[in-house]
């Protein structure tokens, strides 16, 4: 058995997941495994990481999800990390933190567009001609 | 305290009892003769101020306290003398003109004194205990005058921050600020944070910064530019500066302050056109970063 508390969902060729509050060694180090197995079992084109629960990025976290990108990218599929808090953001720029290589989304749903989904309920949107 | 100089206060105290309405009067009449008062303080005021100033010395200098601090530990004098200093500083006086007026009661004082027919020795003494006190309650003046005015610079700039940095929806998906005035590190940070609580709120896409009231650029507001950038960047949102005018866009070079990173326009509305295109065609929005949309795999439609 394997894997950390956060589940990861298939939906098409993207995979989906999240971070809790804290996030610790071992964990950060379970979801890599757990997700780069995901990735090639899968064969996962996309990779989605919502952090809107995340109260606090430190220099670990940060680093942990940059890795993650650097192995999805190794494996083929993109990282979006979606739903970051403006607190949180704004302590990383004065940490000096760069989320170097890591496309970020405003939230879950913008995330998923990015990846290339298109939510089926169009109410906001135009249609595509 | 010395005998004497315990005999000496009590002998003015008694002065100041007998002979207090005087003292006050002749201290209004000099202040209006001598220091230049600003237009603001009416003569009752001033009548009503000297009294209380004359009493509170009064009680001041009956009180046990050593002379050197009557006047900054008896808390009705204390007070009398901030209350006068403050309200002087809010009517428009100069610290000077307000220092000054409280000194002008040292001769008005030593006057009186004069006039008590004390030997001369007792008379040098008073001289000298009447100086300490009122030189204390002069600087004592200046201070609370400086206080006070820093209290309304304070505030002043607190306001200034306030108003000055309004978020301003131009465009589904598209915020815009426009900063007027320099940008230091208190500014942009209140910036930053009003900006990324409105990307959420919104759910914006892309933020622009308008500086075409920012008067200069240089390396730390470009820092602070920059930080502001990232901070939208990991917030998924993307940020366009819009406003840059020739004499900055010079500087910006001759500095050597590298901006590549950062979609910069002219004007707003340049800005507002990239940005709109920015939001994407397909009116999803876009994800910021190396492999933004125009690279996108093909869509796909959601099951």
């Amino acid at each position: 058995m394997r894997g950390g508390p956060v589940p990861i969902l298939r939906l098409g060729d993207t995979l989906v997941t999240g971070l809790l509050n804290e996030l610790d060694d071992s964990s950060a180090l379970a979801l890599a495994e757990e997700l780069t197995d995901r990735i090639v079992s899968d064969r996962a084109r996309g990779v989605l990481i919502d952090i809107s629960r995340v109260e606090i990025i430190d220099s670990f976290v940060a680093r942990a999800l940059m890795e993650l990108s650097t192995m999805a990218q190794l494996l083929g599929a993109r990282v979006v990390v979606a739903g970051m808090r403006p607190a949180v953001a704004i302590t990383l720029v004065e940490l000096g933190i760069e989320l170097k290589g890591v496309e970020t989304a405003l939230n879950a749903e913008q995330g998923m567009s990015a990846l290339g989904w298109r939510h089926s309920s169009s109410g906001l949107q135009e249609p595509p001609t | 305290m010395s005998v004497t100089e315990s005999a000496l206060r009590e002998r003015l105290c008694e002065v100041l009892v007998r002979r207090g309405d005087e003292i006050a009067d002749r201290w209004v009449r000099q202040q209006v003769e001598r220091v230049s008062l600003s237009e603001g303080l009416a003569q009752e005021d001033l009548h009503e101020e000297a009294d209380a100033l004359v009493a509170a010395l009064r009680r001041g200098m009956a009180s046990e306290l050593p002379t050197d601090r009557v006047v900054a530990s008896h808390q009705e004098l204390r007070e009398a003398v901030v209350d006068m200093s403050m309200r002087r500083a809010r009517a428009g006086s100069s610290p000077t003109a307000t220092s000054l007026s409280v000194l002008a009661l040292k001769d008005v004082l030593l006057e009186a004194a004069q006039q008590e027919s004390l030997a001369a020795d007792d008379m040098l003494a008073a001289a000298l205990l009447l100086n300490r006190l009122l030189d204390a309650a002069g600087a004592l003046c200046f201070e609370t005058y400086v206080e006070g005015r820093e209290e309304i610079i304070r505030r002043q700039s607190r306001q200034l921050l306030e108003v000055s940095t309004p978020v301003v929806r131009l465009w589904r998906h598209v915020l815009a600020v426009p900063l007027v005035g320099t940008l230091d590190t208190a500014r942009s940070q209140v910036v930053m944070e009003t900006l990324l609580e409105a990307i959420q709120q919104h759910e914006a896409t892309v933020a622009i910064i308008d500086i075409t009231g920012v008067p200069t650029v240089d390396t730390s507001v470009a820092q602070h530019l920059m930080q502001t950038v990232q901070a939208v960047r990991m917030m998924g949102a993307d940020c366009v500066i819009s406003g840059i005018r020739p004499a900055i866009a010079q500087t910006i070079v001759q500095l050597g302050i590298d901006l590549s990173d950062i979609l910069t326009r002219a004007n707003l509305a340049d800005a507002l056109a990239t940005a709109v295109r920015l939001t994407g065609e397909d009116g999803t929005g876009t994800v910021s970063g190396p492999l933004a949309a125009p690279g996108a795999p093909e869509v796909r439609a959601a099951p």
